[in-house]
């Protein structure tokens, strides 16, 4: 596989900063968009444009068309059963508030319990606190431990006759941990709990087959796949789609609409009120396509060898302390320099054209059981090489100097 | 841009020594400041008299050298001060970061005009503005009893 074709391909890493070449190390947040991408957004808009799903003239139709073949594309890149299965979002965060929402108000009563882990985004807490508010659901979060992981049987012994849910992330934003998501659902279906899987981290890296995971639903996020921003993906399962409510109300999502009572279609319908993105959501078959072209397995392969050069290079840095050691570890190292608080460390590294996240990732249940404020981390596309990582471990090094340590 | 106009000596050594670190005795007046883009906090402590002067002021805290370096500085050049004096030291300093402008507050020796001015350069970085005045955003709260939580992103 020839990296530097395929980062050729990014538009974004023509461009000098400073007469610095760009090191993007912050793909977990959001990645880099191929031209194939950009060009076809400008396109759809320049010679295809029409709102999908309503209009009778010949240019809706054929957006409709583009619009529902990246429902189709989306269906096969995760295996799920029925197109219908694939719910349009602004994001995974929309994702979950929906599952949260229509579930909560369908299923959840007082004192029910929801299963989350230490190790959640806040996407993956906040609506559910939400519900704990609103309904008075428990939350009750599985432990991580110190190499950063969430065993089975920390989830098992949460798990009572009032465990409505289980919601887990499938890669830690943080840890880089990839979760025992087989185990887990294994053991939530002897129980008969759905499951909730937050793919933000695992979709743009590993790959899917829902049908196999046996999971009930499924978020991500498409501008962490080389995809636009304004787009996620919900996976429900037919069954569920079918009993629950709908999510927003309006234009779109309705069958019929009476003075006394309003019926309404089926999924996905059902759950796509008003005008989605459609530009974007017909972009997003490129960025399909472009992964499939390179194929998810040569992708999981390339982030697997460059983080593991990365761990190995920092590891060797002695100011360099990496946080979590997990057995399966993502396309995610995160880490802290002694004595240099991470927001510095990000803008020195940003002076070197070194692009990372400091914080708490949308994290701080992690952050504050391990008792560290922030941390820095740097995360991985298919676009990252080894002289990246070389490069981070220099600046690395230029923030020891500019502090003196 | 340039890091060593951000990373004077005068910041380092306040962040890595910050004075008045701590619950100052006889505080009459506290408030608390969040970032919650990047989980930086700050708690101070003010003892202000009747004739409204600040006799002390305190601040505990985690968050990065910027952050850190500011709110001990600001205790320093605030110590002392009648409030007015102090409100009109926390405008003009923001003013510099904000707008580049440089800091006329007679009242102010030297060394303190050398020592607040070494945080002019955090001006260069937009993204590090916030982290260098929300210690001085919660003075003020504590000194008005504003009871709210200083959040940066308000």
């Amino acid at each position: 596989m020839d990296i530097k074709e395929i980062k050729s391909k990014f538009p974004i890493f023509i461009n000098k900063a400073k007469g610095k070449k760009l090191v993007y190390l912050d793909s977990a947040n959001s990645s880099q968009k191929p031209k194939v991408l950009i060009d076809r957004i400008s396109n759809f808009y320049s010679k295809e444009f029409s709102n999908v799903g309503r209009s009778m003239h010949s240019l809706a139709v054929t957006a409709t068309n583009r619009f529902e073949e990246t429902r189709d594309l989306i269906k096969k890149f995760i295996n799920a059963k029925f197109r219908e299965e694939i719910i349009f979002t602004k994001n995974a965060t929309e994702g979950i508030n929906l599952i949260a929402t229509t579930y909560g108000e369908k299923f959840i009563k007082d004192q029910d319990e929801i299963i989350i882990t230490e190790l959640e985004h806040h996407a993956n807490y906040v609506p559910w606190h939400f519900l704990r508010k609103r309904k008075g659901a428990v939350i009750k979060f599985a432990e991580c431990d110190k190499h950063g992981e969430v065993s089975i049987d920390s989830i098992k012994k949460l798990i009572t006759n009032k465990t409505k849910l289980i919601a887990v992330t499938h890669v830690s934003n943080v840890t880089g941990t990839i979760l025992p998501l087989n185990k887990i659902i294994d053991l939530a279906k002897t129980k008969k709990i759905p499951v909730l899987i937050d793919g933000c981290q695992g979709a743009p890296h590993l790959k899917l087959d829902v049908q196999k995971l046996d999971c009930d639903f499924y978020v991500m996020s498409c501008h962490k796949m080389y995809g636009p921003t304004g787009v996620g993906v919900l996976y429900a399962k037919k069954k569920w789609l079918d009993e629950l409510p709908p999510y927003q109300g309006g234009g779109g999502m309705i069958d019929e609409v009476k003075k006394d009572d309003i019926s309404y279609p089926e999924s996905p319908t059902k759950f796509e009120a008003g005008t989605l993105q459609t530009a974007e959501i017909v972009g997003f078959a490129e960025s399909i396509r472009f992964i499939e072209n390179i194929g998810m397995k040569n992708i999981t392969e390339h982030e697997k060898e460059i983080t593991e050069y990365g761990l190995e290079k920092l590891k060797k840095n002695n100011s360099v302390s990496i946080i979590g050691d997990p057995k399966e570890r993502g396309a995610i190292i995160s880490f802290t320099i002694k004595g240099i608080h991470p927001h510095d460390i990000a803008t020195i590294l940003d002076d070197d054209g070194v692009a990372i996240r400091a914080g708490h990732h949308c994290c701080q249940i992690l952050h504050d059981k391990m008792g560290i404020p922030a941390t820095a981390r740097a995360s991985l596309g298919i676009y990252n090489s080894k002289e990246d990582i070389d490069i981070l471990n220099e600046s690395i090094n230029k923030c020891n100097k500019v502090f003196n340590n | 841009m340039d890091l060593k106009e951000l990373y004077q000596e005068i910041i380092l050594d306040h962040g890595k020594n910050p004075r008045n670190k701590k619950k100052c005795n006889g505080f009459n007046k506290d408030a608390k400041g969040n970032n919650p883009l990047c989980g930086d906090k700050v708690h101070v402590f003010l003892k202000l008299n009747d004739e409204k002067q600040v006799e002390d002021i305190s601040f505990e805290g985690e968050g990065c050298a910027i952050s850190i370096a500011s709110a001990s500085i600001m205790t320093e050049i605030i110590k002392g001060k009648d409030f007015n004096v102090a409100k009109k030291i926390l405008e003009n300093f923001i003013n510099m970061l904000k707008e580049g402008s440089k800091p006329s507050i007679n009242s102010l020796s030297d060394n303190e005009n050398t020592t607040i001015m070494s945080l002019s350069g955090v001006k260069q970085f937009p993204m590090r503005v916030k982290c260098a005045t929300l210690a001085w955003h919660t003075f003020l709260h504590a000194a008005e009893d504003n009871k709210k939580v200083v959040n940066t992103e308000k």
